[in-house]
């Protein structure tokens, strides 16, 4: 990794913009009285867990909801994978029965579970093409920097933020700093959108993000398809950056065409709006980092923070080996959590479940790469292993290539669409001090749903290669890829 | 909307150790399945407050000797990952009306803010001091004077603390929420909406 000063290129009136900043000054609203800038939410998407409480904020308020046509609702977190709308949860049947009364009163789309439409809602948004480059998108999720794969500024807000936005469409904030990270030169076989984030947020750590947004650029994103950006952006939050995106280009417009969201009257000329978002090449960064795209290998994440991450050839580390006492805390915590020794390599770690899903992981090409290289092979005894579409389209899609099949002949239980095991909102949860090879993006303490239960952080199809094996495996060598 | 403006809030402290404490240590998910936010106190680190088998840790809010604190001490990048305003709202409801860390994750400062409990930086040094002051004599009184700034504990400490301007100014000018502020601007709002092209 290689850091550098920004370029001093004069006064700021001269210097280009990059899109963070053309997008931020093409919705400030004004100036409030502590300084914030009230900015223009053009596109709320909310879900069941993080809007109840706000809708009824509204009501003691006695507000309406500004701009319902820019409001679009999904449930993702608590619908059970399977029989999805019955779900057993009396909590779950709560929460969904405020979300359909709270669309219904204030006359909002939602993507429901007969729509055909439903999933996780980073993963609707753009299905549907809601999520535009040179646009606002906030919701109550903090991986809403997921659409930032667009160019559109997108990131996570509290409940009563929520309501802001329902009440005004707008918000109070404060502007960002940007940190352009370049990612240049070829990735090996096996390497994929997941490793690449997960070594940006290693070197960078999960607090190295803190005020600022991630603009990724860099030939590697730019050959990487929209879907790929998309589980980079979507673990900016992860790299503690509230949002992050990736510049709009020819791939971005021919994603977005014809989706249902898309105004087709006059494509070309919102291509053309679309495209003059994107920074201008002498755009000037509060910070710039260059990483080599060929140091990144498969990775996974050893500890309890997603910036614990090692590559799979790698041995967790030693905290006699830390160069400073928090470090070194870090380590002991996170290594007496997980129940892996000091020095150890990673690789042999036997695993309990599988996972492949989430805002991170579920979408088709993430199944379909995975389905390439599972012929053959069978999960490891004693491995439950899930894949659980992202959505309802994206099931539909995997369906008509007939990867599902692929998928239960190798021993995976094929689910309904849904946050699934990234969270434990639903019945997906690990038991015990289960270890779960993940696919999803966090791997905190608890996170999967048991006090006790470990998460490993990787690709989808690291994720497929501990399946097989039973253990924390290199797909390179389980697949035989060259 | 007129609301009380936050200069300064005191109480005794707790120091909860460790970098990176987010939110799902703060409120595990299951306890968000829920539609209000009523209740949320009692589930505050609860996975780390009771074992597998419901019993008391020796996570320091069990420990008696700081039962009752109401200013939070904490590590690096404290509320990180999920942007749950349920973090939040259990730790007010659990007792909380301020908390002094080394940084914070923004999405829950600015969460914390708009519930009006100050969250302040402070150097790791002057943390470690008045951890061990509150550790040595868990009654020591602890103010956060949002208006100056500044911490003090009735040991006799006294060091500068910082947040963003803006905050500092919500909070002291009683504009912590800043709801009626936004609705306020509801022609700029509007014109807003006209001029981009895809609302």
């Amino acid at each position: 990794m290689v850091r550098r000063s920004p370029p001093n290129l004069g006064e700021p009136s001269t210097m280009g913009k990059s899109l963070f900043q053309k997008v931020w000054e093409s919705h400030r609203v004004g100036t409030l009285a502590d300084g914030r800038t009230q900015l223009f939410i053009g596109t709320h998407l909310i879900h069941e867990v993080t809007s109840p409480q706000a809708f009824g904020m509204l009501r003691d308020l006695g507000l309406q909801v500004k701009f319902p046509q820019r409001t679009f609702a999904t449930v993702d977190h608590i619908v059970p994978t399977v029989d999805q709308d019955a779900p057993q949860d009396p909590l779950a049947v709560a929460m969904m029965t405020a979300l359909r009364e709270n669309v219904d009163e204030f006359g909002i789309t939602y993507f429901d579970l007969a729509s055909g439409k439903q999933g996780i809602v980073h993963v609707v948004g753009p299905e549907q093409g809601i999520t535009q480059p040179g646009t606002t998108i906030a919701c109550g999720d903090s991986h809403t920097a997921t659409h930032g794969a667009f160019g559109a500024i997108a990131f996570g807000i509290g409940t009563t933020q929520v309501r802001d936005v329902l009440a005004s469409q707008t918000l109070a904030l404060e502007a960002l700093k940007v940190r352009r990270i370049e990612v240049n030169g070829h990735l090996a076989p096996g390497v994929y959108a997941k490793d690449v984030i997960l070594h940006i947020i290693r070197l960078l750590g999960a607090r190295g993000g803190i005020g600022y947004a991630y603009e990724y650029a860099g030939d590697v994103f730019e050959r990487m398809s929209v879907e790929e950006r998309m589980t980079v952006c979507n673990m900016s939050i992860e790299g503690g950056a509230r949002c992050g995106y990736i510049n709009p280009d020819a791939k971005t417009v021919e994603y977005l065409r014809g989706r249902p969201y898309v105004d087709m009257s006059d494509f070309a000329a919102t291509a053309d709006r679309w495209l003059a978002f994107a920074s201008d090449a002498d755009a000037v960064y509060d910070d710039l980092v260059s990483i080599d795209a060929a140091s990144i290998e498969p990775t996974v994440t050893w500890g309890i923070s997603p910036d614990q991450g090692i590559a799979i050839s790698e041995s967790v580390p030693d905290p006699a080996a830390a160069a400073t006492q928090i470090v070194k805390d870090s380590i002991v915590e996170a290594l007496a959590y997980m129940k892996i020794s000091a020095g150890a390599p990673i690789k042999g770690v036997p695993i309990d479940v599988a996972f492949i899903g989430s805002c991170t992981n579920g979408r088709l090409s993430d199944f379909r790469e995975v389905a390439k290289y599972l012929p053959g092979h069978k999960v490891a005894p004693g491995v439950t292993a899930l894949a659980v579409p992202g959505s309802q389209i994206v099931a539909i899609q995997c369906e008509n290539e007939g990867l599902p099949q692929i998928f239960r002949d190798a021993g995976f239980e094929w689910r309904d669409a849904g946050c699934s095991m990234c969270l434990a909102m639903n019945p997906d949860k690990l038991v015990g001090d289960q270890l779960c090879a993940s696919s999803s993006n966090r791997n905190f303490k608890g996170r999967q749903g048991s006090s006790t239960g470990r998460t490993v952080l990787m690709s989808p199809l690291m994720v497929a290669a501990a399946a097989i094996r039973g253990s924390i495996a290199d797909a390179r060598e389980v697949f035989a890829m060259k | 909307m007129a609301l009380a403006p936050v200069n300064q809030v005191s109480g005794r402290a707790v120091y909860i150790p460790g970098a990176d404490i987010d939110t799902d240590r703060i409120i595990p998910a299951r306890f968000m399945k829920c539609i209000t936010f009523d209740g949320l106190g009692e589930f505050a680190f609860y996975d780390v407050r009771f074992d597998e088998h419901g019993h008391r840790t020796a996570h320091p809010l069990n420990d008696p000797r700081f039962a009752g604190a109401s200013i939070l001490l904490a590590g690096l990048n404290f509320g990180c990952g999920s942007s749950r305003e349920h973090a939040p709202q259990s730790l007010r409801k659990y007792g909380f009306n301020g908390v002094i860390a080394e940084s914070f994750a923004e999405i829950f400062f600015g969460n914390s803010t708009t519930l009006a409990m100050p969250c302040v930086i402070a150097s790791a040094a002057d943390l470690a001091a008045l951890r061990e002051q509150i550790e040595a004599d868990p009654l020591t009184l602890v103010t956060i004077d949002v208006e100056a700034l500044r911490a003090r504990s009735s040991g006799g400490l006294d060091f500068p603390v910082t947040m963003p301007e803006s905050a500092r100014e919500a909070l002291v000018s009683g504009r912590w929420d800043p709801i009626q502020e936004l609705l306020d601007n509801v022609v700029a709002i509007e014109a807003k909406a006209v001029e981009l092209h895809y609302v």
